[in-house]
């Protein structure tokens, strides 16, 4: 039945996120979205915060621990820091959190940039179901599925996100 | 038509030759290396994820920059790396080839990396590793014979792609002992493949296979009507050996006439780039003002092949 759960609106989830967030800028946080839900909630979170900062983005095909199981991701794109990781407060953002493995291997790749100060992870939503010891620092949403579905962010042409439900 | 490098799901399981791969194909590995020149950028040069994994280089034949860069691409993917100079080896004891690849299986290795004089050893190694069951070991072609040198073709298409970004409106020349050249098979299989409409074949009759216009490659002897308009200047090496071999008159009469100069790089177009696999002799196939001129894009080749050697066996070993 949980096929029929309403799906909310990911833009607004978005600016909830943003603040949440807020109160953390006196830190000065840099951002790092995990690709590709995950980059681009990084990026309407930058747009939303005002910060002027290019965000990182964090593919982590190759930090993965399925590689045995799975092989390379075919379409894996290039990770890209363009800010120092030493010492910065950084805060990862992914679509969703489920099983924890995505976060373990932004986490490892993070720190072969440097030792950031700290990590704090923002998702916009949060399915349960975790494999490792991982919790979001934020999330926007609270969810339970079914192990067959996959909650996807999708993104149309003119940039709006949106959430689906596909069945595997 | 069975492809030995692909398995049944059309992924990449062994890189033998350029010959036969889609496009799909070259562009996943052209895109993964580009995800790899990021990694070679960072602090730490090293991602997890053939940690575990066991990569033998086994050179049966002399090679200094291909060895290398096997060699970091290997330790940059976390593998250990073993490298075997067979030519010091068993083999001078006698031993075959496929018992070598046997006595390397027991040491539990993952993946071959295979440099041979004769054209389709690694093949044969390839073949061999599917009727003994072991389709968890990979072979990567360094070069055999006068046949292949992939990953040398795959870095030059990413070199390409760098500079050129679209391989559909570009005017490609190969230039030199294209006979004996399995760079030249190499990047010809794979401009084709790329969609590249024009790939342009110069050197004497002497050193130009027959039937490259089955291929689809315009030859040309003369060198200024060859380079006219080109986009891109692939120089080969001339091999000394050749010289000797009665398949040419002197190194000075071959640089007149097939000599990469200042003078005939201008008749390719004003951003034309020029390659050259290496290494180079200066002075034969190529001028100094040249090979160290704004055009050259030789050493950039280098660290472009890194990325696609680690990009080759990250997909193949993931197979």
């Amino acid at each position: 039945m949980s096929n029929l759960i309403p799906l909310p609106d990911a833009e607004a989830q978005c600016r909830q996120l943003a603040e949440l967030i807020r109160p953390q800028l006196a830190k000065n946080p840099a951002l790092v979205g995990i690709f590709s839900g995950g980059a681009w909630i990084a990026e309407r979170l930058k747009q939303l915060l005002g910060l002027s900062e290019e965000i990182g983005l964090i593919d982590v095909s190759f930090y993965r621990d399925d590689f045995s199981a799975k092989g390379l991701h075919p379409q894996c794109r290039p990770t890209v820091i363009p800010f120092d990781v030493e010492g910065r407060h950084i805060i990862l953002v992914d679509d969703v959190l489920y099983t924890g493995r995505t976060t373990r291997a932004a986490i490892n790749e993070l720190f072969d940039y440097g030792r950031p100060a700290a990590v704090e992870l923002a998702v916009l939503a949060d399915r349960g179901g975790r494999e490792l010891p991982v919790a979001a620092t934020w999330g926007a949403w609270e969810v339970t599925l079914e192990a067959g579905q996959n909650l996807v962010l999708a993104r149309d042409d003119h940039g709006q996100l949106a959430w689906r439900l596909e069945n595997a | 038509m069975h492809n030995p490098q692909l398995n049944k799901d059309g992924q990449l399981i062994h890189l033998l030759s350029t010959e036969g791969l889609p496009r799909a194909v070259l562009t996943q590995i052209l895109d993964t290396a580009e995800s790899f020149m990021e990694v070679s950028a960072r602090e730490v040069k090293k991602v997890p994820l053939l940690r575990g994994k066991s990569i033998f280089n086994l050179f049966f034949e002399n090679s200094t920059r291909t060895r290398t860069t096997f060699e970091i691409a290997a330790k940059r993917l976390s593998a250990d790396v073993i490298n075997l100079d067979i030519n010091k080896s068993s083999t001078a004891k006698g031993e075959t080839l496929l018992d070598t690849i046997d006595n390397l299986c027991a040491m539990d290795a993952n993946l071959f990396v295979v440099r041979h004089a004769s054209s389709g050893a690694p093949y044969l190694i390839a073949e061999h590793l599917q009727r003994i069951g072991r389709d968890d070991i990979h072979v990567v072609n360094a070069g055999d014979g006068r046949h292949a040198h992939p990953t040398q073709g795959l870095l030059d298409m990413y070199t390409i792609r760098h500079y050129k970004k679209d391989f559909t409106q570009l005017r490609v020349a190969i230039v030199g002992d294209i006979l004996h050249s399995r760079v030249a098979r190499s990047d010809i299989h794979a401009l084709t493949t790329l969609g590249v409409p024009e790939v342009r074949a110069i050197g004497p009759e002497t050193l130009l296979p027959k039937h490259l216009d089955k291929l689809g490659v315009h030859v040309f002897h003369n060198m200024e009507e060859g380079l006219k308009d080109c986009d891109v200047v692939i120089m080969l090496r001339l091999q000394n050996e050749r010289m000797n071999g009665a398949l040419l008159p002197s190194a000075g009469e071959y640089f007149r006439h097939y000599g990469l100069t200042p003078q005939k790089l201008a008749l390719a177009k004003p951003d034309a780039i020029v390659m050259h696999p290496g290494p180079m002799n200066r002075g034969v196939e190529i001028h100094s003002a040249v090979a160290d001129g704004p055009q050259a894009v030789i050493l950039p080749q280098v660290t472009f092949g890194i990325a696609v050697r680690m990009a080759v066996m990250g997909i193949v070993a993931g197979n």
